[in-house]
This record gives C-alpha cells, sequence and structure tokens, in this order.
C-alpha cells in the first residue's frame, strides 16, 4: 500500500511527464493558452490514460510476454516484438470507445472534452506512460495507480503552465522571443522549479 | 522538377523548419539531445521513419477510406518503428538503451503523423519521400544543434571526444551541470528560435496585445 502511495507522488511530482520527461509537449505548448481549455485536456488525458495503462498491462501479461500464451497452449511464443504495435492499437481503440461512450451516456462531458479526445491518440504522453510501464515491469495494481498518477501530473503541468501564460500575454517580450520562444523558457523555469521535488521519499 | 524537388528537401531546415517553426515533435528533442551521439542516432531513425512512412502511405493513398485512414497511417508508422527498434536492439544496444522509450514513441511524434497527414494524402510516392526527409532532417538539424551545445558544455566533449578538458579530468574547463539536466534543453530550443527569429523576422509571431506608445502633444 505504502508503495503504491509513493509511485504515486513520485510519478506526479518527481518524474512529471511532462517537465521531467517532455511527454505530451505538442499539445503542452499548443493547448496551454487558456486555463479552462487546459483543465479540459488535462482532465481527458488522466481518464485515458487510467484506462490505457492498466490495459496495456494486461495486454503485455496474457499475450505478449515470453510464455504469455501459455493458456492457449503455445507455452514458448515470444509476442514482445510487436508490443508498440499493439499499445497504439490499444490506445487508439480505447479513445474511439471512450469517445462514443461519452457521446451516448454523458452528453455534457462529451461536449466539454469530445474536441480534444482524438488529439490523445497521438498525444506523446499516453503512449509514453504505457511504454514506462513495460520497462519498469510494473504489476496491474502498480500499473493503475502509474497511470491515474502520471495523468494526474501532466494535468497539473498543463494547468499550470496555462496559468503562467495568461498572464504572460499581457508582459513586454522581445520581438524574436514572442510566442513559441519565451513559452520554452517558461517550461524550463517550472521543470527547475519541479526538480526541487526531486529527493523526496516516502 | 528536379528544383522543386530540391526546394522541398531545403525548405523544412531553416524557412518552415518543424520544431521552431510548426512546433512538430518537441517531445524527443529535448529529451534526447544530453548527447551529440544519442541526438544523431535519433534524427537518423526520424528521417528514415518519416520518408519511408510518407511514401508507403503515400502510395496506397487511393486505397485508404477517410474515415480510418488515422488507424492504417498509425499501422504503417508503428511498424516501421519496430523495424527501426529492432535494428537498433541489434547492431547499436548501448544507444537503444540511452534512447528506452523515446525510439518507441517516434510513433506518436507528431512530424511523422502530420507530413503524413498534410503532405503524403495528396501528392505521389516520390515527392512525399522527400518532402518526409526533408522534415526529418530539419527536424535532426535542431536536434544536432542542441546536442552539440548540451554536450560541448555540459560535458566538454563532442561524440564523447574530449574537447575542453575538465577540471575533474586536470583541465582548465569547469562544465556546467545545468546543460546535463532536463530543464535546458527548453532554454536552448527558446534561445535558438529567438536566434532563428532575429534572423528571419518573418517568422515573428504577432503579439496579442501591444502597449500602446503615448503620443506628445
Amino acid at each position: 500500500m505504502e508503495g503504491l502511495l509513493s509511485l504515486a507522488v513520485k510519478a506526479i511530482f518527481v518524474e512529471n511527464m511532462a517537465l521531467a520527461f517532455f511527454l505530451g509537449m505538442c499539445t503542452f505548448l499548443a493547448v496551454s493558452k487558456k486555463i479552462s481549455t487546459a483543465i479540459g485536456l488535462g482532465i481527458s488525458v488522466t481518464l485515458v490514460q487510467a484506462i490505457t495503462v492498466p490495459a496495456n498491462n494486461l495486454i503485455l501479461n496474457y499475450l505478449l510476454a515470453p510464455g504469455a500464451l501459455a493458456w492457449a497452449g503455445f507455452p514458448d511464443v515470444d509476442l514482445t516484438f510487436l508490443g508498440l504495435i499493439s499499445y497504439i492499437g490499444v490506445i487508439a481503440a480505447i479513445v474511439q470507445i471512450l469517445e462514443m461512450v461519452l457521446d451516448k451516456y454523458f452528453p455534457p462531458l462529451y461536449n466539454a472534452l469530445g474536441i480534444f479526445l482524438p488529439l490523445i491518440t497521438v498525444n506523446c504522453a499516453i503512449l509514453g506512460g504505457s511504454l514506462f510501464m513495460v520497462e519498469r515491469d510494473y504489476s496491474f495494481p502498480e500499473a493503475s495507480v502509474y497511470g491515474v498518477a502520471s495523468g494526474l501530473g501532466w494535468a497539473l503541468a498543463i494547468t499550470a503552465m496555462a496559468g503562467v501564460r495568461e498572464k504572460l500575454k499581457y508582459s513586454d517580450i522581445p520581438e524574436g522571443l514572442q510566442g513559441l520562444g519565451i513559452t520554452f523558457i517558461t517550461a524550463g523555469l517550472m521543470a527547475m522549479a519541479f526538480m526541487s521535488f526531486s529527493g523526496v521519499k516516502l | 522538377m528536379a528544383q522543386t524537388y530540391r526546394k522541398m528537401l531545403v525548405d523544412p531546415m531553416v524557412d518552415n523548419n518543424p520544431i521552431t517553426l510548426q512546433v512538430l515533435g518537441v517531445c524527443s528533442a529535448l529529451a534526447v539531445t544530453s548527447s551529440l551521439q544519442v541526438a544523431a542516432v535519433m534524427a537518423l531513425a526520424v528521417t528514415l521513419v518519416t520518408g519511408f512512412s510518407s511514401m508507403f502511405i503515400s502510395a496506397i493513398r487511393s486505397q485508404i477510406p477517410g474515415s480510418i485512414r488515422i488507424i492504417v497511417q498509425m499501422i504503417i508508422i508503428a511498424s516501421l518503428v519496430i523495424v527501426v527498434d529492432q535494428v537498433l536492439k541489434a547492431y547499436a544496444y548501448e544507444v537503444s538503451k540511452t534512447l528506452s522509450v523515446f525510439v518507441g514513441l517516434i510513433i506518436t511524434n507528431c512530424i511523422v503523423m502530420g507530413r503524413a497527414e498534410a503532405f503524403a494524402m495528396k501528392n505521389p510516392p516520390i515527392a512525399s519521400f522527400i518532402d518526409g526527409v526533408g522534415n526529418g532532417m530539419g527536424y535532426g538539424l535542431i536536434l544536432l544543434l542542441v546536442g552539440f551545445f548540451r554536450e560541448l558544455f555540459g560535458s566538454g566533449s563532442l561524440f564523447g571526444i574530449t574537447i575542453l578538458p575538465t577540471v575533474n579530468n586536470g583541465g582548465w574547463y569547469v562544465p556546467n551541470g545545468l546543460l546535463l539536466l532536463p530543464p535546458s534543453a527548453f532554454f536552448v530550443i527558446g534561445l535558438l528560435i529567438w536566434g532563428f527569429r532575429t534572423w528571419k523576422p518573418e517568422q515573428v509571431e504577432e503579439r496579442e496585445y501591444r502597449i500602446q506608445t503615448v503620443e506628445a502633444h
């Protein structure tokens, strides 16, 4: 239990998806102009991440890992080289299903998140979460916690970034740094601030 | 025709660079640039994947139904990335360990998808291949530039060969440890963008609010 809690804290703060591993940067820089849209995107990423990481964990352990197909009578088959293509397929499918489910049963939520969902398939934070799960050999409970926590960390970072950028647009920035340049430097300063979390142990 | 091919190859390097202007594929640009060797491998991998995926997608573009095109593109890109991944694991295991998940993340690199969607779906295979390679090289150029600064000033070497002998090894250069840490990549790219836009002022973004100058009466 304590292990899971410290995993969650680590995934949110110390190993923040956006600021320590630079995952999901394209959307992080492009959709962080307003706090409200940033929160919407943050929630969608957390939701998708919370479903896809455990789902990919099951795929890995019951279909792809060496000896995982023993239940089907193929104990010597190792399909791990198909990993990348299966994970991205699972992510694309889950995003599509989530879109349909939200559209049918939670229309207000669908209207709020609708435009972001298709974007999420190609958000590297999602695939990155699954790949880190594979690389670090998480068990199913760990993968579930990691999915939620890493999504939350990403949401926190993009919301903070949007807050800074909303204030920033009134400031007098040199011509060449206008827009993208100053956004990068702001993100760098935020990443330095987040680095002070490293060393926090629970 | 040769002229346009050349233009397509050179254009994405400076005038329409995927990273500094189109804001595509930034994720990996930041993470893999702490040493020049890793940056070079990554640049090569992305260039190959972008070029070939554009070519294959363009070759079957009239057979792909519009509603499932994203999935079809994903499958083609993912297959190519698996090939790259396996080749790296076989022949450059050390580098592939350092790159860790970032090889897999070429799949979701927006440059690859972006070129497939914006260019390869409308143009013939050879043109798409050249466009893909050009964009991959534009990306690689920034990667190598950032890697150059980070490795030279962060650890005093280039491609692992010592250029500035560091104090620890009895030399004179005190390495700047910040440049090996993640945040420095943001600063280096931010400053590079500043440099690019001072050189090419037409890339400067319009500001949303302007400070009014008070006119004397």
